[in-house]
């Protein structure tokens, strides 16, 4: 009776839990950090480790597509980490940007977002056509996930392609998406991602905005805005690009 | 006031998300194109300005500057809340294509910034 009580206190108030669940996280990854790596380990990115986990846990117990969200106490993580509130979030990172940095930023960004749909979806193509897929859609739609989880199903309903293929570009696009959360922070000091610039080309050429929204927040929170801006552009383009004139090339290279 | 600064926020977000939706629907596509990058742009040029009319004070900084300081928050909700069984139940190829993307996106970000500091 009483866990009853209190299941249906936190399911009723379910942000309010997902507030005090995540601050009970980040508060557990932060003891992780200082106590057991010594600090090598930043307490964001042990976080953002223990989310995942956690997420791929809760599609475990459940079947559902939302991760630890679809566990009725935490509908409320399903609110909180969801479009809304993460571009809320991002939004309002915005404010301490320097304007400075801002001055070239049409020109890196254009550049970066453009060859980084073009990069991904090309890598994602030759991928296709190594495990032995030779029809220009079903190669187009794989290669349209490779950019982002969106453009893939945009892009395979734009061609109708089958649904393994559409089910097929989400999963790689996830595991972009996943791999850019993860590996960002340790990968950061070798490819300088310690500047504005080259936080906007990441967030260009990597443009799955989940990633580089956590992959930032693990290395340095500063540098969010700046990638987050170019990201944002990334989908879109990618929408517009993989259905056109990216499928017009892979259907004249497969002929 | 605080509400001041989370309701310009919010004035920024939808404006942006708006004008993100109208610009996909002109060039033919069914996503939104920068929309949260157009809220950014809004967003600092606000904040920039400064005469009798809008001036943002120091009260209504805290309604934003909350709302950026529990980011990293909302991202560790977001990680709790992706399809990590779906990624990783999507079999060799996608795990391939996706570790490749990353690795190689990944390099070319020095080279990249290489090319745009020469010129």
């Amino acid at each position: 009776m009483i866990l009853d009580t209190l299941s249906n206190a936190l399911t009723n108030n379910a942000i309010i839990t997902a507030f005090f669940f995540v601050g009970l996280v980040t508060a557990i990854s932060y003891w992780i950090s200082t106590n057991l790596t010594n600090g090598y380990l930043h307490g964001s990115a042990i976080a953002i480790a223990l989310g995942l986990l956690m997420a791929y846990f809760g599609g475990h117990l459940t079947g559902g597509d939302k991760g630890l969200a679809d566990i009725p106490i935490f509908t409320g993580i399903g609110i909180l980490g969801g479009a809304m509130f993460r571009d809320f979030a991002i939004v309002a990172t915005a404010f301490g940007v320097d304007l400075k940095h801002l001055k070239n930023a049409g020109l890196i960004g254009a550049i970066s977002v453009v060859f980084g749909v073009a990069l991904s979806f090309f890598i994602g193509a030759i991928v296709a056509v190594m495990f032995g897929y030779n029809d220009a859609i079903s190669i187009t739609t794989i290669g349209a996930g490779a950019a982002t989880y969106i453009v893939g199903p945009v892009t395979g309903t734009a061609l109708s392609a089958s649904t393994e293929i559409i089910a097929l570009s989400v999963a790689v696009g996830l595991i972009k998406s996943i791999l850019v959360m993860i590996v960002t922070p340790f990968v950061a000091p070798y490819i300088k991602l310690n500047n504005a610039e080259s936080a906007m080309i990441f967030g260009g050429l990597m443009g799955t905005t989940s990633g580089v929204a956590g992959g930032l927040a693990a290395t340095d929170p500063k540098l969010v805005p700046y990638g987050a801006m170019t990201a944002t552009f990334y989908t879109g383009v990618g929408c517009l690009l993989a259905p056109s004139v990216l499928f017009l090339i892979v259907r004249a290279l497969v002929s | 006031m605080v509400v001041y600064g989370v309701a310009l926020l919010a004035f920024c977000m939808l404006t942006g998300i708006f004008l993100g939706d109208l610009l996909g629907q002109l060039i033919g596509v069914d996503a939104n194109v920068g929309g949260i990058g157009i809220a950014m742009l809004l967003l600092i040029f606000m904040a920039n300005i400064k005469n009798s009319f809008f001036e943002i004070n120091l009260l209504t900084k805290s309604g934003v500057n909350f709302w950026s300081a529990m980011y990293i928050p909302i991202v560790v909700a977001m990680a709790a809340k992706q399809n990590v069984l779906a990624a990783i139940s999507g079999g060799w190829m996608a795990l391939i294509a996706g570790v490749l993307t990353v690795i190689i996106s990944f390099m070319m970000i020095p080279v990249l910034y290489k090319l745009i500091k020469r010129n």
